[in-house]
């Protein structure tokens, strides 16, 4: 009976009268208490309980939040005089620590009995049942909350607004050393969630693209050393001038200069993979350098169909697509391929891609090529698919 | 009878895989397909099931590799199309597999029996594979069915009548 507190029996602003039962009595867990013959008053929001007319009088009387109950049962006596009367029972949540004083503030029972002489009415009950259903207590609540979230969006938008006034180009120059902190701010904001980020996306490129820039131009103004370190800054975040869409008018040139990108920029990585990079980790590679102007699929697949040089795009038989350097070509990869197998006498598809640090994709792939060439000979068997040199025709030449 | 000869495919992996390009795989066909008429030839053996799994020809259990059913249907499809093997039934599960074509066995059989002066006389299916006369032949203790077979294509071509007695056959050379 903890939960209880001593407050004037008045309606708040959004409260309203629900229901009203005379001769109650409450219980403190199963004990009977002092509190008997009273009446009960049920609000939207709360229980109140008096001696006769104290509620009338708006005199203090004990009051119960309703958002303390967490259900509702019931239990039914027998009488001795009128039969069976029917008590309810509500069960509590623990007491809030700033509770004000109420009766009884050292119990231990987690829930109340509501009795009467009769029992309680119909009425008053099934009013609590469904008063405590609405949750009308808490609709105020929330519509609280809303009502803060409101604010704390606008002052977001504000801090934008600011951050967008200082981005012009002799910000840059007046405070290239502020700049820093406040990207830093910026990339904190862009990354707090992905719609932001599309926002700010094209800002943060072109801030990174200006500023490289005015290296570029302005050589004097910062010492050469800082300049060589900003830059390699920018660098290793990737591409410093990223080819986008919105600086060609049609998707050819655009295609035509993404795809020289793509191959100034794969050209080392290939040759240090032995030739050959499957599309996914040249998709990677290659938004991973972009940064923020990421690359659909698509673009780069067209961009790859484009390449013309040094690289080449290459589909197999199978359907995967690499990019190879035109220097490989199969013979040269099913010899080289052939004497890997050879020298381990019989090579299954992962040993492959293990010796070579490759992909099992592409170790596959060459050894399927090299099968093509006459070069190996496939063993299939319950132990898996394992490559031979293929003695079945050169034995023939020995 | 001395030890059967393995090729050294038998003992490559690879061998008992089709292989998928074109010119390994006829290689590998050929040696398989000789592979056959050699290995039965050596045991004497003219039927063959596809599906015996301990016939050392379709399991090197040293290596632990086994043809594949669709590769030796491979492998007979092969042998009869040069004339060498036969379905027995429907099925083809069972084959009639030799190491001479029906044509040869034929003329090889009439050709002796000419040697030999035996035309115009009869004789029967059992004295042909088992006489003692035939022992060095070739076609001595071959299955007669394959022989009746062979007997029948030398009939079509006027050079011998098979007469059925008794369940038995008998043929006259002419």
């Amino acid at each position: 009976m903890n939960r209880f507190a001593y407050e004037e029996a008045r309606l708040t602003e959004s409260e309203s009268f629900v229901s009203r039962d005379r001769n109650v009595k409450i219980y403190d867990g199963d004990q009977k208490t002092e509190f008997e013959d009273g009446e009960v008053v049920l609000t939207t929001h709360r229980l109140f309980w008096g001696r006769p007319g104290e509620i009338a009088r708006a005199a203090v009387t004990l009051c119960l939040p309703l958002s303390y109950v967490i259900s509702l049962s019931e239990e039914t006596t027998a009488s001795n005089f009128f039969g069976r009367k029917t008590r309810i029972i509500m069960h509590l949540r623990p007491p809030n620590i700033n509770k004000a004083p109420g009766p009884l503030d050292t119990s231990r029972a987690t829930h109340i009995k509501l009795s009467g002489k009769n029992g309680l009415s119909v009425e008053f009950h099934s009013a609590l049942r469904e008063t405590l259903n609405a949750r009308v207590w808490e609709i105020a609540l929330t519509s609280e909350t809303i009502v803060k979230g409101v604010e704390s969006m606008s002052s977001v938008g504000d801090k934008l607004a600011r951050i967008q006034k200082r981005t012009g180009i002799g910000g840059i120059e007046r405070h290239l050393e502020a700049k820093a902190k406040e990207t830093d701010e910026n990339i904190a904001l862009a990354f707090q969630d992905l719609s932001v980020l599309m926002a700010m996306a094209k800002d943060m490129v072109g801030l990174s693209k200006n500023i490289s820039g005015k290296i570029r131009e302005q050589r004097g103004e910062i010492s050469e050393d800082e300049t060589v370190r900003f830059k390699s800054y920018l660098l290793s975040l990737g591409i410093d001038d990223p080819v986008t869409r919105d600086n060609f008018s049609s998707n050819t040139a655009y295609f035509n200069s993404l795809a020289q990108q793509v191959c100034q920029m794969l050209l080392d990585p290939i040759e240090e993979h032995g030739g050959m990079m499957s599309l996914a980790d040249v998709y990677c590679r290659v938004n991973r350098a972009r940064g923020l102007e990421l690359l659909s699929p698509e673009d780069l697949l067209h961009a790859c169909e484009r390449l013309s040089g040094p690289i080449k795009l290459r589909r197999f038989p199978s359907g995967a697509m690499v990019l190879q350097l035109e220097s490989h070509d199969d013979e040269v990869i099913s010899i080289d391929t052939l004497q890997k197998v050879r020298d381990a006498e019989s090579l299954a598809v992962e040993e492959l891609a293990k010796q070579l640090r490759i992909s099992l994709l592409l170790a596959k792939e060459r050894l399927l090529v090299a099968e093509r060439m006459g070069k190996v000979c496939r063993d299939e068997s319950v132990e898996g698919l394992r490559f031979y040199p293929n003695l079945l025709l050169s034995c023939d030449n020995d | 009878m001395a030890e059967f000869q393995w090729p050294w495919e038998y003992t490559f992996p690879p061998f008992f895989t089709l292989q998928p390009h074109e010119e390994t795989r006829r290689q590998q066909l050929k040696v398989w397909t000789d592979l056959f008429l050699k290995y039965l030839k050596h045991v004497n053996r003219f039927t063959i099931d596809t599906n015996d799994q301990n016939l050392p020809l379709f399991f090197n259990e040293s290596i632990n590799r086994r043809l594949s059913p669709e590769l030796i249907l491979l492998i007979l499809e092969q042998l009869q199309q040069s004339g060498h093997a036969a379905p027995l039934d429907k099925r083809r599960q069972e084959w009639h597999v030799y190491h001479y074509t029906l044509e040869e066995y034929g003329n090889m059989v009439y050709d002796w029996i000419q040697e030999t002066g035996q035309t115009n006389s009869i004789c029967t299916l059992y004295e042909l594979v088992a006489g003692e006369n035939s022992t060095q032949m070739e076609f001595h203790n071959m299955d007669e069915d394959v022989l009746l077979n062979a007997l029948r294509l030398l009939e079509g071509k006027g050079k011998c009548e098979l007469i059925e007695m008794d369940g038995s056959h008998g043929v006259k050379f002419f």
